[in-house]
């Protein structure tokens, strides 16, 4: 029985941190090596580190840094072709050495796990209440039914799900993405793990939420003794709930501080290039411009008391934008920020003629999309340009970088085959891309070079707007860095109106002239950019900024304090 | 209140199918070119007057819509009407459901069981060579026209081994019935595997399944429950469907098993010209049909919360 030494050691209660001397974890020279098609792909190259007793522990870095691969390999989750050399040492036992049998017993009840997306993390087809009862069931073998029930519900309102009793029968899609995200830490917490794994907890949720869900793994820090490893590419959640930061590149450990040592008087060269790329509201500091000339011109965009509604005769209608009013003048960029389902998307969408508008005007350099015929419109839409979220989707899989850039120049552009090629090589060289990738096709790009080839394409008519909805919102920092510079250059020397849709304040403090704030369906609040957002006036944009955790651990833990004295928190 | 509109709009719609596809079975039985009052005396010359007196005895000399009207209102009743011998068509379906009942819910059968089976260990071991061969096993199998199927079965198993009988319900169920049922499963069972293949390799893959692993669940747990729920779905709602056609869709099959089921009547009803008969069994054919699209709706809904709405 491989499994009896695992077993024995179960039912003891852990010893507490004052019994147990030296760090929970010890991570030695961990290598990560995964056989695609017979190829080595390195992910963690040799990564070493420890968590303390009752310790937060952030492990930071781009997408590729290997921090995911790090912490599914302390569970034994990474798939068959992975190859793991080095020692994790988790309670006096090394990890790797463990068989499948013996890895059970460790997994949920002494290391737990949260996951990216906790929508898709919790099974669709069984309700919350029995995934619950499946984990106590675990965690308590000889309870009866009755009482596991009720360690379900209390579960539940430590996560403070309103009326557990009452929402145990529901099915997860029942659940937003934040209640769903604490649905699963209430899962964890059933068994009081040691270690907690976080792995981009809050990376798929709204800022708002994301701050609920930070409030709830604060908690649980301050009532129980678990460590956590939080995993993470966000330096405001860093410093919002780590002690400790581990900082990956590439496979690599390059840099490892205390939290304020590492904000303050980073080490590693990379460290310091990852801050420097974070967006931070208020970094670009100056005064709106005094509304000039510019207002007299008639705008290239006039959004009046727009509404769009979804839905049919016999579904209910849902009203995703409620009477926008908005406009955006030659030249300026308006950031049109909101969470989800706040409808700005929608907005830019209709704007292209792909929503259906029920009332409302929608000019596009005067001519009202709403009304035109369908010629007219495809003129219109012919001096707007678009750039969205997902360049991997947007971009044609099957056309080379250039074609993609030569396709609207020969088709709208009426550009021979020679002019159309030179215009785009210019056009990809304007966005950073040289020669080289012209032939290449999108999946042998990254993700930053793909968004550039649609930026680059959506320019290339020379658009009097653009439309870009969450441009960077997929990319990694220090690339979205780049890729806003790109957009900046672009902007100034091109001199496009842009509605610039996002939900990233920071980012849109960097770029826009002027911000409309959406919640609902309807602008609560639009003024210009410094005012807006160092003065906000609606109580909504004031929460916005509020629950945008900022890189600086001394803010952060100043406004958890808060939070948490307000609400009254204990866990 | 939602739910009651949206049931009343379900039934509107069937409604509305069945009598658009009864109306056009009738149309092409009684209004097409060809006579069943002449197919019915054959090559025997026929006095006009006596054509006229069948013609007014079965209603053929009324309009087609006031025929078709007629004979809505004896369905209302229970009466699918009389062929040309007099003989209720319900009394002659009668006799013949019992076969095809039996042959169809044996071959469904065979498609859950071997099906998901094959599915489920496709999905297990993929990438192999079991995965590989089972593919191409239940990809030719499916290729291979159901006559050829059925008369190559016969020789190998009934004639050859002699472990079967070759045709004919004299040994009853299961023995007459394994044969036929299992030359008209392997179409259908080959599709569940697919279905269930590629569902539950999709499903293997969820985030929810890592979760689950990352809880401390077994593979009992993991696989068993959540990963086997989530995939059943695709391929429940195929089977539903499927039982639609298994019992309706042998009139292939009975014919070269001779078994005296409902498509065997069917087949004999056209080839006679015997209109009332062919209108009956069509009748309840499409009464199974709507049945079974209903079936598949509720399965769909009672296995996919998703689907449910307050």
């Amino acid at each position: 029985m491989t499994g009896a030494t695992s077993n024995a050691a179960q039912p003891t209660p852990p010893p507490g941190p004052a019994a147990a001397p030296g760090p929970l974890v010890q991570v030695r020279a961990l290598g990560v090596e995964f056989d695609v098609d017979g190829q080595n792909h390195t992910a963690v190259r040799s990564a070493s580190f420890e968590i303390g007793q009752g310790e937060v522990v952030a492990v930071v870095g781009e997408s590729g840094s290997g921090k995911t691969v790090t912490a599914l390999a302390m569970l034994g989750l990474l798939p068959g072709n992975a190859k793991v050399t080095g020692q994790i040492e988790f309670e006096g036992r090394d990890l790797l050495a463990l068989s499948e049998r013996e890895l059970r017993a460790v997994r949920g009840r002494r290391v737990g796990m949260v996951f990216q997306d906790p929508v898709a993390a919790l099974d669709p087809v069984f309700s919350v209440g029995y995934q619950l009862d499946e984990v106590v069931k675990l965690a308590e073998p000889g309870m009866t039914a009755r009482r596991r029930r009720q360690r379900a519900i209390d579960l539940l309102s430590l996560v403070e799900i309103a009326s557990p009793a009452k929402r145990l029968g529901d099915y997860p899609h029942q659940f937003s993405g934040g209640q769903a995200q604490r649905i699963a830490i209430a899962m964890m917490l059933a068994n009081s793990p040691r270690l907690i794994i976080a792995d981009e907890p809050t990376t798929a949720l709204d800022v708002t939420v994301q701050a609920e869900v930070l409030d709830v793994l604060r908690a649980v820090r301050a009532s129980s003794d678990s460590a956590i490893l939080l995993i993470t590419h966000n330096m405001g959640v860093v410093a919002d709930l780590a002690d400790r930061v581990v900082v990956m590149r590439a496979g690599d450990v390059v840099e490892n501080q205390p939290v304020d040592a590492l904000f303050t008087q980073p080490k590693a060269p990379y460290t310091r290039e990852l801050l420097a790329a974070v967006p931070r509201i208020g970094a670009r500091g100056g005064a709106d411009s005094a509304p000039g000339p510019d207002v007299a011109d008639p705008p290239v965009l006039g959004i009046h008391d727009l509404v769009v509604e979804y839905g049919g005769r016999l579904r209910k209608r849902v009203r995703a934008v409620d009477g926008v009013d908005l406009h955006v003048a030659p030249g300026e960029i308006l950031g049109l920020v909101g969470e989800s389902g706040s409808g700005k998307t929608t907005v830019g969408r209709a704007v292209l003629g792909l929503a259906p508008v029920t009332r409302g005007e929608v000019a596009v350099n005067g001519h009202d999309v709403t009304t035109l015929s369908r010629r007219g419109r495809q003129a219109v839409r012919r001096t707007v340009g678009v750039v969205f979220q997902n360049p991997a989707t947007s971009l044609n899989p099957r056309f080379r970088v250039a074609q993609a850039v030569i396709e609207p120049l020969r088709v709208l552009g009426g550009l021979s085959r020679a002019e159309a090629a030179e215009r785009a090589r210019e056009l990809l060289r304007s966005v950073g891309l040289d020669s080289r990738w012209d032939d290449r096709y999108p999946h042998e790009l990254s993700g930053g070079q793909r968004q550039r080839v649609a930026i680059a394409r959506a320019v290339a008519l020379d658009p009097a707007l653009l439309i870009a909805d969450e441009p960077t919102s997929a990319l990694d920092v220090s690339v979205q860095a780049q890729v806003l510079d790109v957009f900046r250059e672009l902007q100034a020397r091109l001199g496009f109106a842009c509605l610039f849709i996002s939900h990233d304040l920071a980012v849109v403090d960097a770029l826009a002239d002027r911000v409309a704030v959406m919640r609902d369906g309807r602008i609560v609040e639009q003024g210009g950019r410094a005012q807006v957002l160092a003065h906000p006036a609606e109580p909504y944009t004031q929460r916005l900024l509020a629950s945008a955790p900022v890189p600086d651990p001394a803010v952060q833990r100043a406004r958890g304090r808060a939070r948490l004295a307000l609400a009254g928190k204990t866990i | 209140m939602r739910l009651a509109a949206k049931t009343a709009q379900r039934l509107a719609g069937l409604a509305l199918v069945f009598l658009g596809v009864t109306f056009v079975i009738y149309l092409a039985v009684f209004a097409l070119p060809g006579d069943p009052v002449r197919a019915l005396a054959g090559d025997k010359p026929l006095e006009e007057s006596t054509v006229a007196a069948l013609r007014v005895k079965y209603n053929l000399d009324l309009p087609i819509w006031q025929q078709y009207w007629m004979y809505l209102s004896g369905l209302v009743h229970g009466d699918l009407g009389s062929d040309f011998k007099g003989r209720p068509v319900l009394g002659l379906m009668a006799t013949r459901w019992p076969v095809t009942i039996a042959l169809a819910l044996t071959a469904w059968a065979m498609e859950i069981v071997v099906g998901l089976t094959i599915g489920v260990v496709q999905a297990l071991r993929r990438g192999t060579v079991i995965d590989h061969g089972l593919l191409a096993l239940t990809v030719l199998a499916s290729c291979v026209p159901v006559f050829v199927l059925g008369v190559v079965s016969q020789q190998v198993f009934g004639v050859t081994l002699g472990w079967l009988p070759v045709a004919g319900v004299r040994d009853g169920w299961p023995a007459s019935y394994i044969l036929p049922a299992a030359v008209i499963a392997v179409f259908g069972l080959s599709a569940v595997s697919r279905l269930m293949r590629g569902a539950m390799v999709e499903s293997l893959s969820a985030d929810y399944v890592r979760a689950g692993r990352a809880k401390g669940f077994g593979p009992g747990r993991v696989v068993g429950i959540h990963v086997l729920r989530n995939s059943l779905i695709p391929a429940s709602t195929y089977l539903a469907t499927d039982l639609g056609y298994l019992l309706g869709g042998t009139v292939i099959i009975e014919g070269i098993f001779n078994l005296p089921g409902v498509g065997n009547l069917l087949f004999e009803a056209i080839r006679t010209h015997e209109g009332p008969t062919v209108v009956g069994v069509s009748t309840a054919l499409i009464v199974i049909f709507l049945a079974t699209s209903v079936l598949v709706d509720a399965i769909h809904v009672g296995l996919d919360p998703r689907l449910r709405r307050a």
